[in-house]
């Protein structure tokens, strides 16, 4: 922008014209980057205060007892206000689960992986299917649990196995496992 | 832009005199939508529709201020809010809670009819391509306004419809999930959630209001088309706004609000879902997910992705659902022909036709349950909405040959009055 500053009055040289551009940078530096830095100060609190508060991450564990679900069975719980299934494999499911390439599955993962070390036959996954979020059938006795007896989900058709692997269907990724731990023998903490 | 013939505002009363020269509002309005803004003299029907737009736009407004004076913005008694207090215990809650809901449809009805007026009359080309690009804003501000207001009900549809929504954000690889965490205030939609959706619903409105009026601003610039699409050549060609066209906007207004007063007195339902009567269960999924008809043929497209393809197949869904709209923005460049209407453009007119059937299929399948049948004819549906606008519409514009367009307005309007041939008129003039 060509100002009154700009011009180089006669029988000046171009040297003496640095002082109006001095106090161009001046402008910058004083105003223009603190007012960015404040701006920014300012939008990140107002952007910030979308992300989850404090009382919704203060009920971010859950503490499950596994003693009273037999080999077979699974319960629904909540997790974060989401669906948690927890699973007890049979023998059976276990072995099915683990007979399956690695090769065949969308979303590589061993049962190993998806479970704790010496705790292979509980299977702790969120019950959200990964297509849309909605709750998948076959945690209680007596649901459809699809064509790889793990879970059916009906809104879409996405079918998972005895891991809570994806097999079929428009899902895209495994049944999540949250982050738990053994507590004792019989109860996770989930979070 | 006004035409040199447009009527001058000359205000007689002593106050109106005052008034013009310290704030010239009464004169805006007279230039904007009085006796002073010259339009062409043959607008059909389907010029009501913008109009009718703003009509729904304004019911929505006032019966959302004073339904928004009882509702609770709380998941533990959004629900009874709604369907204890408002239907049962507010005087005449049952009506305005009625006229809300059925409200959101009728606008959706005539903005569908306007933006297809727009599409068969080419009222999105050169010189209009803003006022197209500002139309297309105002849709998205719609479809993200009415998706936060069937939230707020809190019921089952409203519960999962929110929860596959922002689903939809965990499709962005990587960052998705954290995305939709923000987005909610939690792991699933909760208190944080109705809340944010309920400020941002009686905000985006306003929002709209806004973009509206330069929507209009753009309309004026360039002045109103018309269905032969040929542009204004004289006095002859046009009527002032008020009182030819206030007239027949009315008319079509008292149409309108008979429509709206049948759906909302006789068929309150009849567009709403009844799982929607269910207060929320978040650890209970609805057998069939469906959104409000209105966003149907998008939840097709949706849909219709079940493979992957280098990108999962639940990413491809929500570009394609988002670009089915986003495409919409270079429609004024996809369609290269200086012919704006479809009247003068025979192979146009048939794909224009073609692509209102395949909507309405996609709508259709997207309302469905996702049976593999209605799957497969979304998917082919899908296609070709994508086939309409990229290939088919460029290609006709490049191949076309039109009719011969009338030499003005005026000759169009008394040929088809049979009044006088066109050569007859070109002679007089």
């Amino acid at each position: 922008m060509a100002t009154v500053d700009d011009v180089i009055p006669e029988g000046e040289s171009p040297d003496s014209v640095s002082d109006p551009r001095r106090r161009d940078f001046l402008n910058i530096a004083a105003v223009a980057f603190p007012a960015t830095a404040g701006a920014v100060a300012v939008l990140f609190p107002l952007v910030n205060q979308m992300s989850p508060s404090a009382d919704v991450l203060a009920e971010s564990t859950t503490t499950v007892d596994l003693s009273k679900i037999q080999p077979g069975q699974g319960v629904i719980t909540t997790f974060r206000k989401q669906p948690l299934f927890v699973r007890n494999l049979t023998p059976k499911e276990v072995v099915e689960a683990n007979a399956v390439p690695l090769s065949e599955l969308r979303d590589p993962e061993t049962l190993e992986k998806r479970t704790q070390p010496g705790h292979e036959n509980w299977l702790i996954t969120l019950g959200v299917c990964t297509h849309l979020g909605c709750i998948p059938l076959g945690i209680n006795e007596g649901d459809n649990r699809g064509k790889f007896g793990g879970y059916f989900c009906p809104c879409h058709g996405s079918q998972y196995d005895t891991a809570g692997r994806i097999r079929q269907g428009p899902a895209p990724k495994n049944l999540a496992v949250p982050p738990y731990k053994f507590t004792s023998p019989t109860a996770i903490l989930v979070g | 832009m006004s035409f040199p013939w447009a009527n001058h505002y000359e205000p007689k009363q002593p106050f109106m005199r005052w008034l013009d020269e310290k704030l010239p509002l009464p004169r805006l309005a007279y230039n904007a939508v009085g006796a002073g803004y010259p339009v062409p003299r043959n607008l059909n029907y389907f010029w009501n529709f913008g109009v009718l737009a703003g009509a729904a736009l304004a019911i929505q407004i006032v019966t959302g201020i004073v339904l928004a004076m009882h509702y609770h913005s709380d998941a533990a008694t959004a629900f009874s809010s709604i369907n204890g207090t408002i239907m049962r215990d507010v005087n005449a809650g049952w009506f305005l809670r009625y006229a809300h809901a059925n409200g959101a449809s009728m606008f959706f009805i005539v903005v569908y009819i306007h933006i297809f007026r727009g599409l068969y009359y080419g009222s999105y080309k050169a010189p209009r391509e803003m006022v197209w690009l500002l139309g297309v804003v105002i849709f998205l501000l719609m479809m993200a306004t009415a998706f936060m207001g069937y939230v707020l009900p809190w019921g089952q549809m409203s519960f999962w419809g929110a929860q596959v929504i922002t689903g939809f954000f965990s499709a962005i690889p990587g960052i998705g999930e954290t995305i939709r965490v923000w987005l909610l205030g939690g792991y699933a939609p909760d208190d944080a959630a109705l809340n944010r959706f309920f400020s941002l619903h009686y905000l985006l409105p306003f929002v709209i209001a806004a973009v509206i009026i330069l929507h209009i601003w753009a309309l004026h610039i360039p002045g109103s088309g018309n269905p032969t699409g040929v542009d204004v050549k004289g006095e002859q060609d046009t009527v002032p706004f008020h009182p030819y066209y206030t007239a027949k906007d009315g008319f079509g207004l008292g149409v309108f609000l008979l429509l709206f007063a049948a759906l909302v007195f006789f068929f309150p339902d009849m567009l709403g879902h009844p799982d929607n009567y269910i207060a929320a269960n978040p650890l209970q999924t609805p057998a069939h997910i469906v959104p409000e008809w209105y966003f149907w043929p998008f939840y097709a497209i949706l849909r219709s992705f079940t493979s992957d393809f280098i990108l999962p197949a639940k990413l491809w869904g929500v570009l394609a659902m988002f670009g089915s709209i986003l495409l919409l923005f270079f429609l004024p460049w996809l369609d290269s022909s200086p012919i704006r209407s479809n009247n003068y453009r025979p192979k146009a007119r048939t794909a224009f036709w073609v692509l209102v059937l395949d909507v309405l299929i996609l709508g259709y399948c997207g309302g469905s349950p996702a049976d593999p049948a209605y799957v497969i004819v979304a998917q082919v549906c899908s296609a070709y909405y994508f086939l309409h606008f990229l290939v088919i519409l460029p290609w006709i514009a490049r191949t076309e040959r039109p009719v011969a367009l009338p030499n003005s307005i005026t000759e169009a309007v008394l040929a088809g009055k049979g009044g006088t041939s066109p050569a007859e008129t070109a002679l007089a003039h």
